[in-house]
């Protein structure tokens, strides 16, 4: 190592400071002139931007189909997609997007706090949700345990692949379901949240997304799999040799959708077509349960008996708070009494 | 040549710096104190130096087969040594996943513990050593050898005191680069580690969960200790390469 000067040090210190001063400073210049650029449609672009599922959804169903109605005319789509919270925050920092498609409420929100999204994007008939799902059990083929519910997991004392809830944003509706179930069951909040520690104590295996946890399962990891039943039907149709079942109590998932505040027209035409009934049908093909409860077919997507959704704990809000902070959060906390308690 | 240098290193690396402190110190030492990330941090650095410490050993060992032995398929083991730069990291992850998972064709269920992490991190930084000392070995005055061994010197003598000194400078700098990229390394890791909080999670997976948890400036802060592992160790290897030197003259 070279020696130099406290004096030359300080020096060469304070520069550097001021470089990356400058630099922070061009990246906000740099954020706020790209958002400018995306305004006004004309002919129409769609700059979509989503979390990683929905991909072929929207590459083979939704896009074609929208170019055929007579909004759609002309109208071209440039699509990115990736891990929701990191596609949220890419959006954040300037990457141009016209309509956002995310696996958690709170990467709109992030988007909305932003003044990215309208603060009224819920104020439609769907509450600004464009996708369902539901959180399920993904077994082994015949489901050889016969798992039907979280507490069988626990009960039959399975190992289980769940996605770590701090490195995969949508692993918190798993978490959620367990919960919620739980409660359902008549348990109080303290029950349910050992519920929930005892699921997790048997996971031998937290994957860092939900496709990196089906690929652990399918690699053989775990008896039992908890994923969204939209993934369940992906793996069965991309041929994996797994079954999955609905639990009577379970929770529904709510993907949100969104367009910008200087998105043009065609993303907000793009957005309202998908909640016609031909672009829900297109959804409903692809595994997700339509938003409108008239086209779910119920031979498909069987209704849960106890289905509740993200309100019954406060909302993504509330719950993110509670829950998932990553140091005072309720599953923060029992992560790190299942670490030290094992940790010898 | 100093503006590239700031444009590409200096300036991220100061941005970072910056950011892990931007609430305060007493914040960073939080953000690094915390039992999770401490427990990240134990095994990274634990699991980094058992394959720095390997690849020391074997890193060499190819080194030498390489140069001083001749046999078929040399050249095509040459350049086998570089695949894993080559490979991107998420796919050796998945490649060592259907090797070593459940379903292990080889019999060898690592998958999701602690040897998990080592074997991915002795398969990203494979090319290090061997890549360092390499040219060392091929430079290596082969005469010093013969009148070592003309003087009455054993094989064990020879290379302890000749080889070894000539060598320890490569395997210094391989061994610094090498754990300088275990460290930080996440793709290979990410699929195979288990990811369980306090118990396989590695450090950068560990900052993936405090980005996505929107704690940006836990996971500077974190990196920063990393950074900071990481340079203990340039310097001290700049040490041993200085001591090398003066022992060679």
């Amino acid at each position: 190592m070279s020696v130099s000067s406290p004096k030359k040090t300080r020096r060469s210190i304070q520069a550097l400071l001021i470089a990356a001063l400058m630099a922070f400073g061009a990246i906000i210049v740099g954020c706020g002139s790209s958002s400018d650029g995306s305004s006004n449609g004309g002919g129409g672009k769609v700059q979509l931007v989503a979390y990683s599922t929905p991909q072929s959804a929207y590459e083979e169903g939704l896009e074609p189909a929208f170019k055929e109605t007579p909004e759609g005319e002309g109208v071209s789509f440039s699509n990115s997609f990736g891990a929701s919270g990191d596609q949220s925050r890419a959006v954040e920092a300037g990457q141009p997007a016209g309509y956002v498609n995310f696996a958690l409420e709170t990467d709109v929100t992030r988007l909305v706090d932003s003044g990215q999204v309208a603060k009224d994007w819920q104020n439609n008939k769907y509450k600004g949700i464009v996708t369902n799902s539901v959180v399920s059990i993904v077994t082994r083929p015949g489901n050889p345990e016969g798992v039907k519910s979280f507490q069988d997991i626990i009960d039959k004392d399975l190992e289980v692949v769940t996605p770590n809830p701090f490195t995969s944003g949508g692993a918190r509706w798993n978490i959620m379901a367990i919960y919620g179930a739980a409660l359902s069951s008549g348990k109080s909040e303290q029950e349910a949240l050992d519920t929930v520690k005892q699921v997790l104590s048997q996971a031998p295996v937290q994957p860092a997304s939900a496709r990196d946890a089906l690929q652990a399962f399918v690699g053989g990891a775990g008896d039992v799999l908890i994923s969204y039943e939209n993934e369940a039907i992906a793996a069965q149709n991309a041929g994996e040799d797994v079954d999955y079942v609905i639990p009577e109590s379970t929770i529904l998932i709510e993907q949100p959708g969104a367009v910008t505040v200087d998105a043009p027209q065609s993303a907000t035409d793009f957005l309202n077509f998908i909640w016609t009934d031909e672009g829900q049908k297109i959804w409903a093909e692809q595994g997700y349960r339509p938003v409108n409860k008239s086209l779910v077919d119920s031979s498909k997507f069987p209704t849960p008996k106890d289905e509740f959704t993200i309100a019954k704990f406060g909302g993504w809000d509330k719950v993110a708070d509670e829950f998932f902070d990553d140091q005072t959060g309720k599953i923060a906390v029992i992560e790190k009494e299942l670490g030290v308690s094992t940790e010898k | 040549m100093v503006t590239y240098l700031s444009l590409i290193v200096l300036i991220p690396l100061a941005a970072i710096t910056a950011k892990a402190f931007s609430d305060g110190p007493g914040h960073f030492w939080d953000a690094v104190s915390q039992p999770q990330s401490v427990a990240a941090l134990k095994l990274t650095v634990i699991c980094s130096l058992v394959v720095v410490l390997i690849n020391a050993v074997m890193g060499t060992l190819i080194a030498w087969v390489l140069v001083r032995d001749e046999f078929p398929g040399k050249g095509i083991v040459n350049s086998v040594i570089d695949l894993p730069f080559a490979l991107p990291t998420i796919v050796a992850s998945l490649t060592l996943l259907t090797l070593y998972g459940n379903d292990s064709p080889i019999g060898i269920h690592a998958a999701y513990t602690k040897y998990a992490v080592i074997i991915a991190l002795l398969f990203v930084t494979l090319p290090f050593v061997v890549r360092a000392v390499q040219p060392l070995l091929l430079s290596l005055d082969r005469d010093m050898e013969s009148a070592a061994e003309s003087l009455g010197a054993g094989k064990l003598r020879i290379f302890t005191r000749i080889i070894f000194p000539n060598l320890l400078p490569g395997i210094a700098a391989g061994v610094a680069l090498a754990f300088a990229r275990a460290l930080g390394e996440f793709g290979a890791l990410v699929l195979i580690s288990g990811n369980v909080p306090y118990k396989t999670e590695a450090a950068s997976v560990f900052i993936r969960g405090q980005i996505e948890s929107d704690n940006v400036v836990g996971a500077a802060a974190v990196s920063v200790v990393l950074l900071a592992i990481s340079m203990v160790m340039l310097a001290f290897v700049n040490l041993v390469q200085k001591w090398g030197l003066r022992h060679d003259r």
